[in-house]
């Protein structure tokens, strides 16, 4: 990832290279690139440990729904496979169902993104019960906190260019 | 059993962790290269340890993290602080809060700030300058972000440049990241227990 018109965060800012605020982003390449790496590495890590590259694309895609983020919301959506069911976990008003292990990840994942102050140990306790393991748990975590990033990086990268 | 503290300080608590942390002997080559370890380094902390568990993801954000919050040029370090005090705020990030205010007030060399920031939010008495980043940043570290044109127009008015805001905006998000780590993964304790 040398061009960084070309990552994610820019591209769904809507800012091409030919752009008044790309000089600006030139003076931080460094960070836009080290923003696109861990987009793959929450994304798409090898190995994907107990969380599929699958269930991570759904996940991102929920929260990117719940950030009211619908560019990255398609990018994410995008990334899911049409097939092994995980498109259900994309949709904020799907709660898990029946699948306790489901379930878990869906609540702590919507806690998490939109009111993180409410965490408290009960809820790693209540991921730990529903059988995830504490590397999981880690990933998981680092997913959320990722496209909480992410997603605010293009709202401010998209009110800056408004202003530009 | 120590209780975690609730309120905004500005004296660095510990950081007990509520997932178990990699054990160092235990590491593999990946989980080491990610925490930067050299062999004679014992001094790992729980935090970094705890975050070994997915070494793809750490071995990115350590880089990111020192890029956006160290680096030349832009928005003043004691203004990025300031950034990441306010969205440690929004968050309840008990731990960042009392990293960065700490940090905060050693840079700017007066303690007024945080004191009226701790005590009031965002009605607290700042200069023009000060109010346009804490505000922004309080509002993009809402979920969905509450900031728009006008926070962004008061930033330019308070004579902020667009690296400078690129920072700011840089800042908040990264603090979104941290903040979801740190307030999530483990509780803040006295140091002295």
């Amino acid at each position: 990832m040398d061009d960084i018109f070309r990552s994610v965060v820019v591209e769904a800012a809507g800012i091409a290279a030919d752009h008044p605020l790309a000089a600006v982003l030139a003076g931080r390449s460094d960070v836009m690139q080290l923003t696109q790496a861990s987009h793959d590495a929450a994304l798409k890590p090898e190995p994907p440990g107990g969380l599929s590259h699958a269930e991570r694309a759904a996940l991102a895609c929920r929260m990117a729904r719940l950030n009211h983020e619908e560019t990255l919301a398609r990018h994410y959506e995008a990334m899911i496979p049409d097939s092994g069911g995980t498109q259900a976990i994309a949709d904020p008003a799907f709660d898990g169902a029946d699948d306790q292990r489901t379930r878990a990840i869906l609540r702590h994942t919507d806690l998490v993104t939109v009111d993180p102050k409410r965490a408290a140990e009960a809820d790693i306790a209540a991921l730990k019960s529903a059988g995830i393991l504490e590397p999981d748990i880690v990933r998981l975590s680092e997913l959320i906190a990722f496209v909480s990033y992410q997603v605010r990086v293009v709202k401010g990268l998209r009110l800056m260019a408004e202003a530009a | 059993m120590t209780e975690p503290i609730t309120d905004f300080t500005t004296v660095v608590p510990f950081w007990k962790p509520r997932v178990t942390p990699v054990e160092l002997d235990k590491a593999s080559e990946e989980q080491l290269e990610a925490m930067k370890v050299t062999p004679s380094d014992t001094g790992v902390g729980a935090y970094v340890l705890v975050l070994a568990h997915d070494p793809q993801t750490l071995k990115e954000r350590t880089p990111l993290f020192n890029g956006i919050m160290y680096s030349h040029g832009g928005l003043s370090r004691t203004e990025t602080e300031l950034g990441a005090v306010a969205a440690s705020l929004v968050n309840r990030c008990i731990y960042c809060a009392a990293v960065h205010s700490n940090r905060y007030n050693q840079l700017a060399k007066d303690e007024t700030v945080i004191e009226g920031i701790f005590g009031a939010g965002e009605d607290s008495e700042l200069d023009p300058r000060q109010k346009a980043i804490f505000n922004f940043a309080t509002k993009l570290s809402e979920c969905p972000s509450e900031a728009g044109e006008a926070d962004v127009r008061q930033l330019k008015d308070a004579g902020l440049g667009m690296d400078e805001i690129f920072d700011l905006v840089l800042t908040a998000s990264l603090f979104g990241w941290a903040n979801r780590l740190m307030h999530v993964l483990g509780d803040p304790i006295p140091r002295e227990s």
